[in-house]
């Protein structure tokens, strides 16, 4: 390794100096950028997703639609007390019939008589999650509650699972793609540097230089290139998200509002460039190789 | 005496075009001195190309250190090519480089320790001439001087075979006589020397060297190809 660097180290010139130089780096930048806001987008999707499953597939709500208000009432606290020693149960409570009236005040006022508009009581339930635990509270409230309607939130996630899915599927294509993009990129100036610096390739394959090591004069120029890009584009990516996550909280919508990008997901967006650098790396070099092979 | 290069009916063309070289057949003993003439165009340089191993022949046998180099595998070219010094028609400096570092760069290569570097290099730097210019990059050396700083990165590594394309032909008389005595000495110590060049005062100057004449692509004289050159007249080194 030491001997490797000390290579490096003493022949960086046979390359001319000012990297940074020709659009490579500002190529890379440019994949970057887009590369980590797609990537940001699905790995908040992801996120977000997680989160209302946690908070929303955990849920049910019983309704206890029953139109004798007594008897309602009667299964109400029948349910409450069957549900309350359920296993997988975490908490079961009666949702405040004020708070249920305020709710419907918009379309039915506030002076309203529940016994002429009957309003079902609710019951709002959190369960473990255990795979069978909404089919046992089904099962406990059909016994004491026969018409009771239990409306598991999980359900509705579905449709909005599936599309988020599909976005996060969506995104990791197109990070797949932007690599495939920035690996041909890489391919190109690979082959125009080798081009250009056809002469002392020559020299140093008549010195006794091997394909190796003349592929890690350049495999290690392209790197920094692509490094020095990969940052510049993860900074401007960095920005951007950061400007968006505030505007997106600003909303405060419980739906939106949990597209937020958690440390995880930062840690990982931080590795791209080196993920870029590897691959610009090793693009570069299996371009070098296989060129410097077609040379005698 | 073994031959360190052995050449049999070896034909070389570029592309579809004419036979540069045609049946060229030589031996070439170890340790020996030889000046390879001709007139433009005669296929010197060609010649001198398939012995440092840029190119490969259309046709025919090259034996290079006992070994085919014909058949010789891509791979093992570079071990064959650190035993060969090579002083180009066009010096090919790399221009990134300083003339340090220049003439350090076979021996890099090699992997020679920077600490065995520094003291041959600066020797070899001072012996032609350019110790004061060590620092200097190609550009801002003149063209005698880029052809010191080739053959001092050519001999550098005390080689096995020492090719040399017109090594003299812009330098004066007296760095001339000490170019070809520093060729001299190394072939003293065991380098097989291979010089090609139009000046004719060069071949008397060397003892026991032999000459080889090319014209239009072929050993002018098979026979007497290796023959012995005239004796330098008394008084003249």
């Amino acid at each position: 390794m030491l001997r490797l660097h000390s290579w490096h180290h003493r022949n960086g010139r046979l390359l001319p100096e000012g990297q940074f130089a020709g659009p490579m780096p500002w190529v890379i930048a440019i994949m970057m950028f887009l590369s980590v806001l797609i990537a940001a987008g699905g790995l908040g999707i992801r996120d977000a997703a997680r989160h209302l499953s946690d908070e929303l597939a955990g849920r049910i709500t019983i309704q206890m639609v029953e139109a004798d208000p007594f008897e309602r009432a009667r299964q109400t606290q029948a349910v409450l007390r069957r549900l309350a020693t359920l296993p997988g149960v975490v908490h079961v409570e009666r949702v405040d019939p004020q708070q249920l009236e305020k709710q419907l005040a918009p379309w039915l006022g506030t002076s309203f008589d529940t016994t002429d508009v009957p309003i079902p009581d609710m019951v709002d339930v959190d369960v473990a999650s255990r795979a069978n635990a909404l089919s046992e509270i089904t099962q406990a409230v059909k016994s004491v509650a026969p018409s009771a309607r239990i409306d598991a939130h999980g359900q509705w996630l579905t449709p909005l699972n599936k599309l988020m899915n599909l976005l996060k599927w969506l995104a990791l294509a197109l990070v797949v793609l932007m690599a495939a993009a920035t690996a041909f990129t890489v391919v190109l100036a690979a082959r125009a540097t080798l081009d250009n610096h056809r002469d002392t390739i020559d020299v140093m394959h008549l010195l006794g230089g091997t394909d190796v090591q003349i592929a890690r004069l350049f495999q290690r120029r392209i790197a920094l290139d692509a490094l020095f890009g990969g940052i510049v584009g993860l900074a401007a990516a960095a920005v951007v998200l950061l400007l968006l996550v505030e505007r997106v909280r600003g909303l405060g919508s419980e739906l939106v509002g949990n597209i937020a990008l958690t440390s995880a997901t930062w840690t990982a967006l931080i590795l791209f460039p080196l993920g870029g650098t590897v691959l610009a790396m090793v693009t570069a070099r299996l371009t070098i190789l296989r060129t410097l092979g077609r040379i005698l | 005496m073994a031959s360190i290069v052995q050449f049999e009916n070896v034909g070389l063309r570029y592309g579809t075009g004419a036979e540069t070289l045609s049946d060229v057949s030589f031996n070439l003993p170890a340790g020996s001195f030889t000046f390879l003439t001709g007139p433009s165009g005669a296929g010197k340089t060609s010649l001198l190309k398939l012995l440092y191993l840029a190119l490969r022949p259309s046709r025919g046998l090259i034996r290079l250190f006992s070994e085919d180099i014909v058949t010789l595998p891509r791979a093992r070219l570079p071990a064959f090519r650190r035993r060969i010094g090579v002083v180009f028609q066009d010096f090919r400096l790399v221009p990134y480089l300083s003339a340090y570092d220049n003439v350090a760069l076979p021996l890099r290569v090699a992997g020679v320790s920077e600490g065995e570097i520094e003291t041959p290099v600066r020797e070899m730097l001072e012996w032609v001439g350019l110790a004061s210019r060590a620092n200097a990059r190609p550009a801002t050396l003149s063209g005698g001087e880029q052809q010191r700083v080739a053959i001092a990165r050519a001999v550098i590594g005390r080689p096995d075979m020492l090719v040399a394309d017109e090594p003299t032909g812009n330098v004066d008389p007296e760095m001339a006589g000490r170019l070809l005595y520093l060729f001299e000495a190394l072939n003293k110590l065991g380098t097989t020397v291979v010089v090609a060049t139009h000046d004719v005062h060069l071949l008397s100057r060397i003892a026991h060297s032999q000459l080889m004449r090319l014209d239009k692509g072929r050993v002018s004289d098979p026979t007497g190809a290796l023959r012995n050159p005239p004796r330098a007249p008394q008084g003249e080194p």
